[in-house]
């Protein structure tokens, strides 16, 4: 069982020294990479919105049915909002729920790929087909950050509209709130979080779906699989980087 | 020419090719049969280069596979066009895309010339008409023909076929066979089918290998395998009562 584990961790590296060797012609890989931002950020873009926009409203709502002493200022409802925004909600556990959209999609797709033969197609062609599936996602994904950016700003949006108009506090308030304390370095924080998520929701759910084995049945099964290692190693990573970061 | 010398693969413990030694000859159709688990599949796919052989040497025109370097290896798989079982045909691209897909990936021709190379090839194979179709939305005859396209596009030394006539009536089986035949001696190239099909080993086998538990259990022609006596070809070969007739009619004349 550990012998396999670590194997398959192995070859995920191996898969990594892939992606890079070979590389498929650039007039090709261009429209790949912009097909790649289409599927992946431009289609993720609505969701993202939406479940920022009413995470940060449950956020500032919780806080605000929190402060039950008069001596806590109304202001902590927009600086809980930012704190929970910025650091965990945006770049984790909107990672986590990319881990279900973005790698069910990545895994399906190439599964399948590889069910019909498709990747057998390439190979025999003599095309790098790791460079050629998993690299445009790789690039594509780099445009991740802008999207946790986007559920930042709205999350906190969300936060400011639920606080002023549910009636917890004046928008100066909530102002005053996101203003106070602020450590820039928060933003990089989440942003280096981030980009390693990206990363990972790039090539774990690619692993899973290129060296996937069987039929239909299994495209399902890898696309499960992979949510659940993507979801682990996401939430690993975190303590991890979290434990670097910000505990120096 | 591709000529395969004492061959051998296993899996695990399980000995799929017991060394196997044959030719396949330039500019005719050379045909794999044998029954399921024979080692058809393995020989092919070994020949492919997607599976590494235990043993033996596998030569295409004098260039042994395992002694090239990463790079002529490359260069040898771009001479080499593969018609898949399912055609393999990329889902997400038109006919014309798919069709063109090599020549983009491997020559620097320009728009114009790689439009003008795929309708000549799509003309070939009867299917310009098809152009702007998905795969999802054409015949399964259709698709193997457009599959067979994309396999010729890039003027290939080494044509492979897996199964050709899989799933399709016998109308366009004999369709895809006669394609599969002219195009073989139209551009003298080196033709290997993988099949199950007795109609195809009657009407195109010119050079029969008979595989039967990972070893060559026979070789000939399609006029041969009507007189041959080999017990397990006959068993085989003629294990329809249709077939047996057939062969009882050519044996008395």
């Amino acid at each position: 069982m550990l012998i396999r584990y670590l194997s398959q961790i192995g070859r995920y590296f191996m898969m990594w020294k892939e992606i890079f060797r070979k590389p498929t012609k650039f007039s090709v890989m261009r429209g790949l990479i912009f097909k790649e931002i289409d599927d992946l950020i431009i289609g993720s873009l609505g969701i993202v919105a939406f479940i920022s926009f009413f995470v940060g409203g449950v956020v500032a709502i919780q806080t605000a049915l929190n402060l039950t002493n008069p001596l806590i200022p109304k202001n902590l409802i927009g600086f809980a909002t930012r704190q929970s925004i910025i650091l965990e909600f945006a770049p984790t556990f909107i990672s986590i729920i990319m881990a279900g959209k973005m790698g069910s999609f990545i895994t399906s797709s190439i599964g399948t790929m590889r069910v019909t033969e498709q990747i057998d197609a390439l190979e025999v062609m003599g095309v790098n087909a790791v460079n050629y599936l998993v690299f445009p996602k790789l690039i594509a994904l780099l445009l991740y950050p802008f999207l946790i950016g986007i559920g930042m700003f709205l999350g906190i949006f969300g936060g400011f509209i639920a606080s002023v108009y549910g009636g917890f506090g004046t928008s100066a308030d909530f102002i005053d709130g996101l203003q106070a304390e602020f450590i820039p370095f928060h933003i990089a924080y989440a942003f280096i979080k981030t980009f390693i998520f990206a990363l990972l929701l790039a090539t774990i759910p690619s692993f899973h779906g290129f060296y996937m084995k069987g039929g239909a049945l299994e495209v399902g099964k890898a696309s499960t699989v992979a949510f659940v290692w993507t979801s682990v190693t996401i939430i690993l990573m975190n303590y991890i980087l979290t434990q670097l970061l910000l505990t120096a | 020419m591709i000529e395969v010398k004492n061959i051998e693969k296993s899996f695990g413990e399980s000995k799929v090719l017991k060394g196997i030694s044959t030719v396949f000859e330039t500019g005719k159709t050379n045909l794999i049969i044998g029954q399921s688990g024979s080692g058809k599949t393995v020989l092919l796919k070994s020949l492919l280069g997607i599976f590494s052989p235990d043993a033996g040497t596998i030569e295409f025109d004098g260039r042994i596979y395992d002694s090239l370097s990463a790079d002529e290896k490359r260069e040898l798989r771009t001479e080499i066009g593969m018609v898949f079982q399912g055609s393999a045909l990329f889902d997400s691209m038109t006919v014309a895309e798919n069709v063109g897909f090599p020549l983009k990936m491997f020559t620097h021709n320009n728009n114009s010339e790689t439009k003008d190379r795929v309708d000549f090839v799509l003309k070939r194979v009867n299917l310009i008409d098809a152009h702007h179709k998905l795969p999802s939305e054409i015949s399964g005859g259709m698709q193997k023909r457009v599959a067979i396209a994309r396999a010729i596009v890039n003027n290939p030394q080494y044509l492979f076929c897996d199964e050709p006539n899989s799933g399709l009536d016998p109308n366009t089986s004999i369709l895809i066979d006669n394609l599969i035949k002219e195009i073989t001696e139209e551009y003298n190239i080196t033709t290997v089918i993988n099949t199950h099909d007795m109609n195809s080993v009657m009407e195109i086998g010119e050079n029969i290998i008979f595989l039967k538990n990972g070893l060559k259990a026979w070789q000939g022609t399609k006029e041969e395998i009507f007189k041959t006596d080999n017990e397990a070809v006959v068993d085989f070969v003629y294990s329809s009562n249709l077939f047996k007739k057939v062969r009882e009619a050519y044996l008395k004349g």
